[in-house]
């Protein structure tokens, strides 16, 4: 058992130094001579390759894809994953995860419901389904981060605990009267073009997100302490307030994912976005985050949710059934999960047939079947 | 080294993708099988009148029910299909979301938005969450059918309603009356005591017998709630016949309290005497008839839903009628059927289940 692990740890020690900056990481990278090599070798501009030939695919394939409406149809149905992926990313770099982003777009949109219901002023009933959202996450900050709690436990418990929340805040009645001006901006196109409105603040989102994660001192640290909580407190990383602010913005884009939600279907339910956790994790595990923490963009996240999207829509607009839809997707995400470390395997297997080979032949006594 | 390890998982990538997506193209392809039915359509449609309508030749139907997978929603769906088959339909779709949430509707109806469809057949899961994709798809041309459950009016062209709350209360009276004779005391099993079909019905019940000389000996004696839970029922059927030795009769208007209820009196000694109608699956009491725990029971037929639902859209898609109080249209075997108030077509009357015809249904 021990020796066919030593020759593993010896490769990944390699890797970290040839290839793992390929991780998503490279937009943080100085600027070297072999810059255009390493774009090329990036994850992200493979998820970009695959978003583009997913795109052309669809449209190829399945009828009436190439249409402005599709646009509108498909960011709509976009929007909400993408806004909890965002942060979501964030928390999977830092080793953690949050099971309770759509609970807590429950809770927020069951609360805007509720408030819009009993005649809180529009702006103001938002303002408190922000400070829900937040405070969902610090919860959750606080029991990951301070008490020590895995992520994975607590936020399944939040998961929980949130949707009952939201069942105890709107009970299984449904709000629907929100204002007319509110609704309808949130599915508002651009002129003729197909575009949303939405998606001018969201690209700016975005935007916000990269700076974040790959702009600034905090994005480094995340990544530090994804790679070693250890090595990353001991060169001096606040690591408990770093992860717990990851979980807090889950926490807030939840609730701007629930506010959506809730705008766009004009309906405030105590189900809404139930289960969107699992395609949001599913989005950016296949965007190239790691559950293992360390790894992971926010181009490569974008490009996953919106890859998983346009399979979801063209399947859907080709009418073929959810139960093959969703087959589809587990698919995916369970080869994105295992084809890094097929590949890793298969190229040790080789690596070692090769050395096994060089070395039999002047002490024949290691054979390369044992390899 | 690290070039060709991501390459090689971009190529599978993209390999798995375009698997999936040829796959996706062959499903498709297979899915719109119900074409052929435009062919067929005179010999299906058997004795009645309607023949394949060659205005229908061109358009396309598509039902979308609040979850798949759900037997109930299968016998609809069946009578749907029929329906769209006996008009001439080019094509009848089924698409629907796997779990029955407020908004997983909306982007099915998007998809049949941009696919053209004239009809659209919809069991809402949420009256108000679906209506702007309805409103998208209106402005396309689309005319849209609700079934089952009810959209906002505002977002919809009609609504095809099982039945009339009245006649469901109606004929379980009827019924118990006839098994019991006429007289005595009868008590009723509900399902939760909150739930608003049940008490509705249960209302008029009390109005029938109160009001009608023809039940004026006929007493309710309890009312008891099973939850809609099986042992919790079983159990209050058993309680009835402890507390009430002169019952004659039970009423129980919920699909899970007249089986547990004929599950209890088929193995107890009130087997045969104790009368027990109400509201039931024709499957799951198919042996409670037969070995006469049960004389008869009701339910309106699923099928008959779906299958309005078709004709309805066919005489919206034709323009023959606007969803106005007062138009009428045929609708196949079922006769002529006329909307009333709110936009609403009723099927009909409750089905009545007995030995005789049991067999002939399968829900």
């Amino acid at each position: 058992m021990s020796s066919p692990t030593k020759p593993t740890r010896t490769r990944s020690s390699r890797h970290t130094t040839s290839g793992g900056k390929d991780a998503g990481t490279s937009s943080a990278g100085p600027l070297g001579g072999d810059l255009l090599g390493r774009l090329l070798r990036s994850r992200d501009t493979h998820m970009s390759v695959v978003l583009v030939a997913v795109i052309l695919l669809a449209s190829w394939m399945v009828p009436r894809f190439l249409q402005a409406r599709t646009m509108t149809f498909l960011l709509m149905d976009v929007v909400a994953i993408l806004l909890m992926a965002l942060p979501m990313t964030l928390v999977m770099v830092a080793a953690d995860i949050d099971l309770s982003v759509a609970s807590t777009a429950g809770l927020s949109s069951a609360a805007l419901g509720v408030m819009v219901e009993g005649g809180v002023p529009f702006w103001a009933a938002i303002g408190v389904c922000l400070v829900i959202g937040v405070a969902c996450g610090a919860f959750n900050g606080v029991m990951t981060a301070y008490v020590g709690l895995p992520a994975l436990a607590v936020t399944i418990g939040t998961l929980a605990l949130y949707r009952g929340l939201a069942l105890v805040v709107i009970g299984d009645r449904a709000v629907a009267n929100f204002p007319e001006w509110a609704t309808g901006f949130v599915t508002s196109t651009i002129g003729g073009t197909g575009i949303p409105w939405i998606s001018i603040p969201l690209a700016l989102i975005v935007l916000l997100f990269w700076l974040l994660l790959h702009r600034t001192p905090w994005g480094r640290q995340v990544f530090a302490l994804g790679h070693s909580l250890e090595a990353a407190r001991f060169v001096g990383i606040d690591t408990r307030r770093t992860r717990a602010l990851a979980l807090v913005l889950s926490g807030l884009m939840a609730s701007v994912a629930g506010i959506f939600w809730t705008l766009r279907y004009s309906s405030a339910r105590s189900d809404n976005a139930e289960g969107l956790e699992l395609t949001v994790i599913a989005a950016i595990v296949f965007g190239g985050v790691s559950v293992f923490g360390g790894k992971g963009s926010i181009w490569g996240s974008v490009c996953g949710v919106f890859t998983v999207g346009v399979i979801n829509y063209a399947l859907r607009l080709d009418r073929v059934p959810d139960v093959v839809l969703v087959t589809i997707t587990g698919l995916l995400l369970i080869f994105s999960v295992v084809a890094p470390s097929l590949v890793d395997a298969w190229k040790q297997w080789r690596h070692r047939a090769k050395v096994a080979a060089r070395a039999a032949a002047p002490t024949p006594r290691t054979g390369a079947a044992s390899a | 080294m690290s070039l060709t390890k991501r390459g090689s998982i971009a190529a599978l990538a993209a390999f798995s993708l375009a698997a999936t997506m040829a796959l996706a193209a062959c499903s498709g392809a297979t899915g719109s099988g119900p074409a052929s039915g435009a062919a067929s359509g005179d010999s299906t449609a058997g004795g009645s009148s309607a023949a394949a309508d060659p205005a229908m030749a061109e358009q396309t139907i598509t039902f979308i029910p609040k979850q798949l997978n759900n037997p109930y929603t299968d016998v609809v769906l069946g009578g749907g299909k029929k329906g769209a088959e006996e008009i001439g339909f080019a094509q009848a779709n089924v698409v629907g979301p796997l779990e029955a949430s407020a908004s997983s509707q909306v982007s099915f109806i998007n998809a049949e938005t941009q696919a053209g469809t004239n009809v659209i057949v919809l069991a809402a899961n949420d009256p108000d969450a679906v209506c702007p994709a309805l409103e998208e798809a209106r402005k396309g041309g689309a005319k849209i059918v609700t079934f089952d459950s009810d959209t906002n009016p505002k977002c919809r062209d009609l609504f095809i309603s099982q039945v009339v709350a009245k006649d469901v209360a109606k004929v379980q009276v009827q019924m118990i009356s006839e098994q019991i004779g006429g007289e005595g005391d009868i008590a009723i099993l509900s399902a939760t005591a909150n739930a608003t079909n049940q008490n509705e019905w249960i209302k008029y019940m009390e109005e029938e017998l109160a009001s009608n000389p023809e039940y004026s000996k006929i007493k309710i004696v309890a009312k008891v709630y099973g939850d809609d839970d099986d042992t919790k029922s079983f159990q209050e059927a058993q309680g009835l016949m402890q507390a009430n030795p002169n019952l004659k009769g039970i009423i129980s208007p919920t699909t899970v309290g007249i089986a547990a209820t004929a599950r209890y009196l088929s193995t107890s000694e009130y087997k045969g005497k104790v009368a027990l109608t109400g509201l039931g699956l024709p499957n799951e009491m198919r042996s409670f008839v037969k070995d006469g725990t049960v004389k008869e029971f009701a339910l309106w037929d699923p099928a008959q839903l779906g299958y309005l639902a078709s004709y309805a859209g066919k005489a919206l898609a034709a323009g023959r009628i606007e969803g106005k109080v007062g138009d009428t249209f045929a609708a196949g075997e079922l006769g002529e059927r006329t909307v009333e108030d709110g936009g609403i077509v009723i099927v009909g009357e409750p089905v009545r289940f007995n030995k005789d015809n049991i067999d002939k249904y399968d829900f």
